[in-house]
């Protein structure tokens, strides 16, 4: 890295333009979001007379408390509690399928794993939102409307993560395996002993992924979650449109949406080296 | 590739993949059997039963002038996403490649966007763009530009376009960031030093050993434009004015669920499914070309 720049070009006049270059472009990205901010800040008269301000004004505690205590037809710390209720059970929900069935096909022989294993692959295929009209049927027969296995259960099987631990578990030494045969340890010792914490990284780092895709789905809780108070918060910003002419309220609508961004943001920026890792290697 | 040490037993490993297998049986093959089951069938007026009608669906369907303009609709779409986010994308990854200070600071502010839902993305730039409230509306007023996309088309395209892609610029940034340091700092030097200007080392060298990386964001970019971008859309402008913003999965929605039209709307899915699985296989193909190489 440090011999980058000390061949090619010597430039300091360059290096500024890439830095401007840098921040205007940072600036264009940040804007919706230091926007929706601002709004969350200020009170309606400020937003309804435009322009509207560009620097945050006084009614942060305001509106905040407003959108998490009341909202517009459900508070919005209700769906808070059920995202993250929904995207920890996606998450971890596919975490452990995944494990599951990643160990069994590359740890046994047995009849039909390469059928099983076709199977799972296929799924790759079918996003949900190719299926909604008869996944949608399913869940309603199963009266999993307005129900946390409803908006869990069908978002849980994945193929990628078992292709990850598949691939993961390939690379782990035969040896281990041996030793622990020669042991007399049963299978189920060997994966959670060795096999489990040798995937640590692995799974901390599909969790990121798992936990963003499970927080920031659309269109399953809103075609499922017609009860406010099981609407998911992604979903319900959008129901506090009004339908007709008035006007909406912006100050918590944009509180909302800075609300809905903060864990997803947080787990993130917080887990960066792990996700970017994740993210680089499990799409590869 | 297979493991040399295996454990014994048959109900052990049945057992453990038997979760992912219900529940993929339940909820994913089990519902698209019924998608092309049901595309073969319109139900009568009542609902009560079923009319077989064989590929009727899928012959009106691609007779269908409003089918046909969403398949435009989404191809122009897709194109313009992926598109604008990887430029964009590339572009501040080509400047973050030139900083050794400070990159990591950008790469931060850079991936905020990737954590936030499309959904969320179509409210702040419904936000912006609001024909009553919104910032640059205003200022646009100003300087004489009247923009209304709820009754413009190719305003309230170029709005959904614009919020899609920027969700996904971290993503495209992050890859291609990745690619652009992957790349042998000695050939870059050795054609500084021939003389060749930054302009025609990118063009010369970096883009084209940087095109593993744009084929798989080309590939996967499509792919979210096709399927993910369903809550931009249904925010900011609910597939209108008229049908202008109706992509092909919006269409299987609104059909679905508020036209009701069941039969269509599973032809419509299974028609999806045929270009999930195109792209799918390219996707795989390619990658399995670059596992070997």
């Amino acid at each position: 890295m440090a011999q980058q720049n000390g061949m090619v070009e010597k430039r300091s006049s360059g290096l500024w333009l890439t830095h401007l270059g840098m921040i205007v472009g940072v600036a264009f990205i940040f804007f919706p979001i230091w926007l929706a901010f601002v709004a969350s800040t200020v009170d309606q008269q400020a937003i309804v007379r435009p322009p509207m301000p560009l620097l945050p004004g006084d009614k942060f505690f305001e509106n905040y408390a407003r959108a998490l205590t009341s909202g517009v037809n459900a508070p919005v710390g209700i769906m808070l509690v059920n995202s993250m209720v929904m995207a920890l059970g996606i998450a971890l929900g596919k975490i452990a399928i995944s494990l599951l069935s990643a160990f069994a096909i590359v740890y046994f022989r047995f009849p039909g794993r390469h059928l099983f294993f076709w199977l799972i692959f296929l799924t790759l295929m079918l996003p949900v939102e190719v299926r909604i009209v008869p996944t949608y049927e399913v869940i309603a027969n199963f009266g999993m409307l307005n129900s946390y296995s409803g908006l869990i259960l069908p978002l849980i099987a994945s193929a990628t993560a078992t292709f990850l631990f598949r691939q993961f578990f390939m690379t782990v030494p035969d040896e281990l395996a041996e030793a622990a045969r020669v042991d007399g340890a049963k299978p189920m010792r060997f994966f959670f002993d060795i096999l489990l914490p040798m995937s640590r990284t692995n799974i901390a780092a599909l969790f990121v992924i798992l936990f963003i895709y499970g927080w920031n789905q659309y269109l399953w809780p809103l075609l499922i979650t017609t009860d406010p108070s099981m609407n998911t918060i992604v979903m319900g910003i959008k129901q506090m449109f009004p339908s007709g002419d008035d006007t909406a309220d912006w100050p918590v609508i944009m509180a909302t949406s800075i609300l809905a961004m903060i864990p997803p943001v947080l787990v993130v920026i917080g887990m960066q080296r792990l996700f970017v890792r994740g993210l680089v290697e499990s799409e590869k | 590739m297979e493991k040399r040490v295996t454990f014994k037993g048959m109900w052990l490993p049945l057992l453990l993949i038997a979760p992912q297998i219900v529940i993929t049986a339940v909820f994913f093959f089990y519902p698209a059997g019924q998608a092309i089951w049901q595309s073969l069938f319109i139900p009568d007026p009542f609902g009560l039963s079923m009319k077989w009608v064989g590929l009727g669906n899928f012959e009106f369907l691609l007779k269908d002038s409003f089918y046909r303009a969403s398949f435009v609709t989404t191809a122009i779409f897709s194109t313009l996403v992926t598109v604008v986010s990887m430029g964009v994308a590339l572009y501040l990854a080509v400047l973050a490649d030139r900083l050794i200070k400070g990159s990591g600071t950008y790469r931060t502010l850079l991936i905020w966007p990737y954590a936030v839902a499309p959904a969320v993305a179509g409210v702040l730039w419904l936000f912006m763009f609001n024909t009553r409230v919104g910032v640059v509306t205003w200022y646009l007023g100003l300087l004489g530009y009247d923009w209304n996309h709820v009754l413009n088309d190719s305003e309230a395209m170029g709005l959904v376009v614009v919020a899609s892609a920027w969700g996904r610029i971290s993503y495209n940034f992050l890859f291609f960031l990745a690619g652009l340091q992957a790349i042998p700092k000695s050939v870059i030097e050795a054609a500084a030093i021939d003389g060749a200007r930054f302009w025609t080392r990118f063009r010369t060298i970096v883009f084209p050993l940087l095109s593993p990386t744009t084929f798989f964001l080309l590939v996967v970019n499509i792919i979210y434009a096709f399927f993910e971008t369903f809550g931009v859309i249904h925010t900011i402008t609910s597939g209108g004015p008229q049908q202008a913003t109706t992509i092909l999965v919006y269409k299987v929605y609104s059909d679905g669920f508020v036209g009701q039209d069941l039969g269509s709307s599973a032809a419509q899915s299974v028609i999806l499914l045929l270009i999930v699985s195109i792209l799918t296989v390219v996707q795989f193909k390619y990658i399995e070309r670059r596992v070997h190489y």
